[in-house]
């Protein structure tokens, strides 16, 4: 681990500068990060672009294929809404999906993993039994289950996706602070009388950045999938809101006259999960310091 | 080794009470009581009703009881499903999603492992390159749009298989579904398989191996595959998980009228009782299961047991 003062010395590298050239060194990494900024950005401007919104149904241009000339780029639905801007509805909610519930997960993950690895003995024990007991339940049965007997509401979605995923979180942090533990500028702010707390927030927390950016990075497509399964089996967001898994679960029951509402947003979907999972391996080889070459 | 058994084993059991302690809060949270309906009850026949199924009891006597029926294989009676008991339902529909789930378990390890040894052994060469982009694309799509992609391909455009159903049993029904259920774990399995497959052959006994003269296929087979299995090994347990989940939208999306597909209309039903019977016992299988990937593990790697 870099220590600050090194940082400051002239010819030091940090952390950040070497991870990011050798992240730019991935063409794979770099590609989908690219990807990825576009297609966020589609999402949160594209709707303007198009002369219909997302909700408009039109009974005469039912299930039409996609074309220029009408502006429906990708085709209309079974009610005739314009499926691009539906798409990038859908990607609105997904990623935001994405983000919330990784949020909700870091935090959870990193206070509790922090906390036992820094406390350590039998608190640690007994917080990362109830880690083991957890990790073996089947996670989305009980995500399913919440949804049908509170209803699909979509907050509770986004925590309740949040706070399943948290687990791996909190194992890896508490392995890395079970290591900060140990090292001298914890041990001088232990000598100073820094509270517990304030240790745990301050000194070792940041310190664990590299590790739970990788993570986090990986997280988002898992919490995306969980609410693209949610919403495929109907009990994600409402209508006439809509998100990714909705519009594949809609495009499926068209299969054989309007294959387009299959592919649009089965290859939105893909592709962002494809992009993040791309991200994270990138961002893994670039903030590991074990395989740090040169 | 039974030693390590008997605290496995322990390791298990609090699983089980909290997946199936969850599951009884959650429903006894839920809004709306269990005899809401359009009509109100007159009070003195709910105040009876509620003294027949005990629902007066304190909680931790109703959680025990509940826990007693489960354990006998009472799961009560379904909602929706009026004649049938919920644990009729899984015995109709469990043997269907456990040959699906089967069938695509076994794909998923035998095309996962060679697939993963295979790009170990052309390391960052075309071969590995190829492989282990398939595997980052299956990864990125999720069963439940992998399903609908295959059918609208094999057989809407295609016509080669059947779209859904189970027709009469044969495999050419089976094939779709299986697919589905199997290609995202083949590509987990390769990746991990690839990875540990790369540090073994690098470790020392094999290019002691190596330098006997032994052929490329001998030191695969007999030497590296079994170490650089255990990680695939413990990773049998989330892949289980995986294929039981993912079996749900799949069978829901082939029509297959298996145990997922029960859940699925439940879920949407609200038939309570159903839905809990489902999660209860596909929960304890998951569990009971990672039990046996954890005795096979401490079998094959006898550091564990130490431990």
């Amino acid at each position: 681990m870099i220590r600050p003062h090194e940082i400051v010395t002239p010819e030091g590298r940090s952390l950040w500068s070497d991870a990011w050239r050798v992240l730019q060194q991935n063409r794979a990494a770099m590609t989908a990060l690219v990807l990825l900024v576009t297609m966020t950005l589609l999402v949160i401007f594209g709707p303007l672009l198009s002369a219909y919104s997302f909700d408009a149904t039109d009974w005469d241009r039912t299930s039409e294929p996609p074309s220029l000339a009408t502006g429906h780029w990708f085709g209309t639905d079974a009610l005739g809404r314009d499926l691009f801007v539906r798409t990038l509805y859908g990607g609105r909610i997904s990623l935001l999906v994405g983000a919330v519930a990784t949020a909700v997960s870091l935090l959870i993950g990193i206070s509790y993993g922090a906390i036992a690895g820094y406390v350590g003995g039998r608190v640690d024990q007994v917080m990362m039994r109830i880690v083991d007991i957890l990790y073996a339940l089947p996670f989305m049965f009980l995500v399913i289950l919440l949804m049908v007997f509170f209803g699909r509401n979509i907050v509770l979605i986004f925590f309740a996706i949040g706070a399943i995923n948290w687990l791996d979180m909190a194992r890896i942090v508490r392995g890395q602070a079970m290591s900060l533990r140990g090292k001298e500028y914890v041990e001088a702010a232990r000598a100073g009388g820094v509270r517990g707390s304030r240790i745990i927030f301050r000194h070792i927390v940041p310190n664990l950045l590299g590790v739970v950016i990788v993570y986090a990075t990986l997280t988002v497509p898992q919490v995306i999938l969980v609410e693209s399964f949610l919403s495929f089996l109907g009990l994600g967001v409402q209508e006439p809101m809509t998100s990714w898994g909705a519009l594949v679960n809609e495009g499926a029951q068209e299969l054989e006259n309007a294959p387009w509402m299959l592919l649009f947003p089965a290859t939105w979907l893909a592709l962002t999960l494809f992009c993040f999972n791309f991200v994270g391996d990138g961002l893994r080889d670039a903030l590991d310091p074990r395989d740090r070459q040169g | 080794m039974l030693r390590f058994a008997v605290q496995r084993l322990l390791g298990a059991i609090p699983t089980l009470l909290v997946l199936i302690a969850l599951a009884f809060f959650l429903i006894r949270l839920a809004p709306g009581g269990p005899f809401d309906s359009e009509k109100q009850l007159p009070p003195e026949i709910e105040t009876k009703l509620r003294a027949a199924y005990n629902l007066d009891d304190p909680l931790p006597v109703q959680l025990g009881r509940y826990l007693l029926n489960i354990v006998q294989g009472d799961f009560g009676p379904s909602f929706q499903y009026r004649d049938f008991t919920v644990s009729e339902l899984i015995a109709t529909g469990f043997p269907v999603s456990l040959r699906l789930g089967s069938l695509a378990m076994a794909i998923a390890l035998l095309l996962g492992i060679t697939a993963g040894t295979l790009a170990a052994l052309r390391q960052n060469r075309p071969a590995d390159y190829t492989i282990m982009g398939a595997a980052m694309t299956g990864i990125s799509i999720p069963n439940f749009v992998l399903a609908p992609l295959l059918v609208l391909v094999f057989a809407v455009w295609l016509g080669w298989l059947p779209a859904g159903g189970l027709g009469d049993g044969s495999l050419r029904y089976l094939v779709l579904p299986v697919i589905a259920l199997a290609l995202p774990q083949v590509a987990y399995i390769a990746r991990l398989t690839r990875g540990s497959m790369i540090e073994v052959l690098r470790s020392p006994f094999i290019r002691t191996a190596r330098a006997q003269g032994l052929a490329t296929h001998t030191i695969i087979l007999r030497h590296a595959l079994k170490p650089a299995l255990l990680p695939v090994i413990s990773y049998l347990g989330p892949a289980l998980a995986a294929i039981i989940t993912g079996s749900v939208v799949v069978e829901q999306i082939f029509g297959v009228p298996g145990l997922g597909r029960f859940f699925v209309q439940g879920a949407l039903n609200r038939d309570y009782t159903l839905v809990m019977g489902v999660v209860v016992f596909y929960g304890s299988l998951i569990i009971a299961l990672n039990f046996l990937v954890d005795l096979l593990y401490g079998w094959l790697d006898p550091r564990l047991r130490q431990s």
